[in-house]
């Protein structure tokens, strides 16, 4: 005789250990929080990897881990940074994403609420960047060990035929293009986090690339070099960019975009917006010649609406950045040092 | 950005910069005592605009870069006390003391917090009534009304587990040094606009007077600095002296009263020694005996404290004038951003930090 007592199980609504411990409630987790959302023909089979085909060519794979805090804030959550981060890190070397996958560490206790919203952002975003989440995994952690939630996010595509696209491809004479307005997404972060008042208008820009940038690569496969500037902001990445080709970058301080209540926010808090993070911005080098192409076709695109020619690669200063300053004086743009300081008076 | 954008226009700062070819026709030295000034002066490169003739030294208004490295190694010390939670602003965190500075203490698992405002670090007390939470008050005369207002707040509350680590000073005694010393190059002085806005510029009249300088309040903003530099400019090709204001839009000759009030009732003036310019009389605040109980330094008992100053390090010199920072042998070798010897190159308001940043040589 077979007794039978089934234990109830309890609808938590935070996140337990045991849903982290491979039983029961780690099945519910996927069954309620993964799945209903992200669910598609690969990750449906629910095995231990995600199998597909693939073309002849090169592939490109990345990986990044999430960690901001707050996990809210205006314009996004790190849902959708986690998706677009890897997205863009990919499209970024001229690759086509493809395929993603999620690996989550909970903190005990997190609502699940929380979770499912962001599961909800990872899905949206993974649908407009047209990718798709195929793997996936879920630790817990005890309170304090973690903070809320991170989640690792990596990504494999495939490299577009004819780009070259590389850090050491700078030429003098080339265009340095911004597809946007930049700061938004780091001020969007702080102001939340300390609690400032005019944090309601700053939104986050985080957003996939994917498509602006290949609307551009194919019109103009030859751009030299590509990347978001996300931590240490375009400061750090021209920084780098000028560094690896052994040039010089001169760049236009009127031309650069900045929103009003960025520039304002950064005053505030004594931070240079070219040092803040963005989450759905791109920086180009081209070819001068093709440079009003570039920009004519981000223009025509929602992500680089704002497109601006900001400066020249040139031969004089390698390795420096230097900033003309609307009164005809220049200063260097710095490798930014780190953890950004609020000025004290 | 409404009423700044006026004050960053080029056109502006061309006429002004055409005034000031025209008017300078002597060799001149001015000082902005500002940090904030520097910062905006090496930021929109206004020194190579200016005729070679006019010059302009830096001066000691970086509260972070003459705070004792006493103090320093005094915040080290409380930070790693169990039980206390240490808030500063952001800027502090990165100044070494002998052998580390505050972010490495935070590593090693001190409660170090990043603060905005010194009543945010009220809040955190009252939020943790059971841990000790220390707010390091550095500053000018600019931050003094807060740093007042937040023990008279927990005075009021009696709120037992705040306490400030007070290293406050003030402009115009170190106006006075700097004037007072046989080595002296300053003929001129831009005064520091957000000061002048707490304390008015009355103060600054008996210093002018009894060494015959011209002194002119004056803002952060290309335009501000450039008409600030044009007033002191026109005075010295004139041969007067005294107090010009060319801060109109923010400063008044009494200041503002109710900052002043709050400052007078919890702090009173006492000597006060400067990072690498020594012991000025009567140059600092410190917490009258009422509010003595607030007092980290009375409340935190740490046994003497002899902190080593890198010998390299001249930064007493820059603060008054008498160097820049590029003659200095250390900058941009043994001192760096990354490896500061001295407060000065590690402050955003730094004068070195301001060189490093924005002027080493572009091109050779």
């Amino acid at each position: 005789m077979q007794l039978s007592c089934p234990a109830p199980i309890l609808m938590h609504e935070t996140v337990q250990m045991a849903h982290g411990a491979g039983g029961r409630l780690s099945q519910e987790l996927t069954a309620r929080v993964f799945m209903p959302h992200l669910r598609n023909a690969l990750l449906d089979q629910l095995d231990d990897q995600a199998k597909f085909d693939v073309a002849a060519g090169r592939m490109a794979f990345s990986t990044d881990t999430y960690v901001v805090s707050p996990i809210f804030f205006p314009g996004g959550d790190i849902g959708d940074l986690a998706v677009n981060g890897t997205v863009n890190d990919l499209a970024v070397g001229g690759a086509v994403p493809l395929y993603l996958s999620a690996g989550f560490v909970l903190e005990e206790g997190l609502p699940l609420a929380d979770l499912e919203k962001i599961v909800m952002s990872m899905a949206e975003s993974a649908r407009r960047a047209g990718v798709m989440i195929v793997c996936g995994d879920t630790k817990v952690v005890q309170k304090g060990q973690c903070d809320r939630v991170f989640i690792n996010t990596s990504g494999v595509g495939f490299v577009r035929e004819g780009v070259n696209i590389s850090c050491r491809n700078l030429r003098p004479g080339d265009a340095v293009i911004l597809s946007g307005t930049i700061g938004d997404h780091g001020m969007a972060v702080m102001t939340t986090r300390e609690g400032l008042s005019f944090q309601s208008r700053i939104r986050s820009d985080t957003a996939p690339l994917n498509s602006l940038i290949h609307s551009v690569l194919d019109l103009v496969p030859g751009v030299h070099a590509m990347r978001d500037p996300t931590r240490g902001g375009v400061a750090a990445t021209l920084n780098e960019l000028a560094a690896s080709s052994s040039v010089g970058i001169e760049l236009e301080e009127s031309s650069i975009p900045v929103r009003e209540e960025v520039r304002g926010a950064a005053e505030l808090l004594g931070i240079d917006p070219l040092t803040i993070a963005n989450e759905g911005k791109l920086l180009l080098v081209v070819p001068e010649a093709d440079a009003d192409t570039v920009l004519a076709l981000m223009r025509a695109h929602e992500y680089g609406r704002d497109a601006a020619l900001i400066g020249m690669v040139v031969d004089d200063h390698p390795g420096m950045v230097v900033m003309r300053t609307p009164f005809g004086s220049r200063r260097i743009v710095e490798m930014p040092l780190g953890e950004q300081l609020p000025r004290i008076c | 950005m409404k009423f700044i954008d006026e004050y960053r226009d080029p056109q502006r700062a061309r006429a002004l910069l055409e005034e000031i070819r025209h008017r300078a026709l002597h060799e001149w030295t001015i000082m902005e005592i500002c940090g904030g000034q520097t910062h905006s002066i090496m930021r929109n490169g206004i020194d190579q605009l200016l005729p070679p003739n006019v010059h302009l030294v830096h001066g000691p208004g970086c509260p972070v870069c003459v705070t004792p490295l006493e103090t320093i190694e005094r915040a080290l010390v409380i930070a790693s006390r169990p039980g206390v939670i240490l808030t500063s602003f952001g800027d502090m965190l990165r100044v070494p003391g002998s052998s580390k500075d505050l972010f490495m203490a935070r590593s090693e698992g001190a409660d170090v917090r990043i603060v905005f405002s010194p009543l945010e670090a009220l809040q955190i007390a009252r939020d943790n009534p059971e841990r000790e939470v220390v707010f390091l008050a550095v500053g000018f005369e600019t931050t003094a009304p807060a740093n007042a207002m937040a023990v008279w707040q927990a005075a009021r509350e009696g709120i037992g587990n705040f306490s400030e680590l007070v290293s406050q000073v003030m402009v115009p005694p170190a106006m006075s040094a700097i004037l007072s010393s046989p080595d002296n190059l300053v003929q001129g002085f831009l005064a520091a606009g957000h000061v002048c806005a707490i304390m008015g510029w009355e103060e600054y009249e008996p210093v002018a007077k009894r060494f015959r300088v011209p002194i002119v309040p004056a803002g952060f903003e290309p335009v501000d600095l450039l008409a600030g530099i044009l007033q002191v400019l026109k005075m010295l090709e004139e041969g007067s002296t005294g107090v010009v204001n060319a801060y109109g839009r923010i400063v008044s000759r009494e200041g503002n009263p109710d900052a002043r009030r709050v400052m007078n009732e919890v702090f009173k003036v006492a000597d006060r020694p400067w990072r690498g310019i020594g012991v000025i009389p009567e140059s600092g605040l410190v917490l009258r005996d009422a509010y003595a109980r607030f007092d980290a330094e009375k409340r935190f008992d740490v046994g003497h404290i002899s902190p080593m100053e890198s010998p390299l390090c001249r930064s007493g010199e820059v603060l008054q004038g008498h160097l820049k920072p590029s003659e200095c042998e250390a900058f941009g070798r043994e001192c760096t951003p990354m490896t500061p010897l001295g407060a000065t190159m590690v402050s955003s308001e730094g004068a070195c930090a301001a060189y490093f940043k924005y002027h080493r040589n572009i091109n050779p």
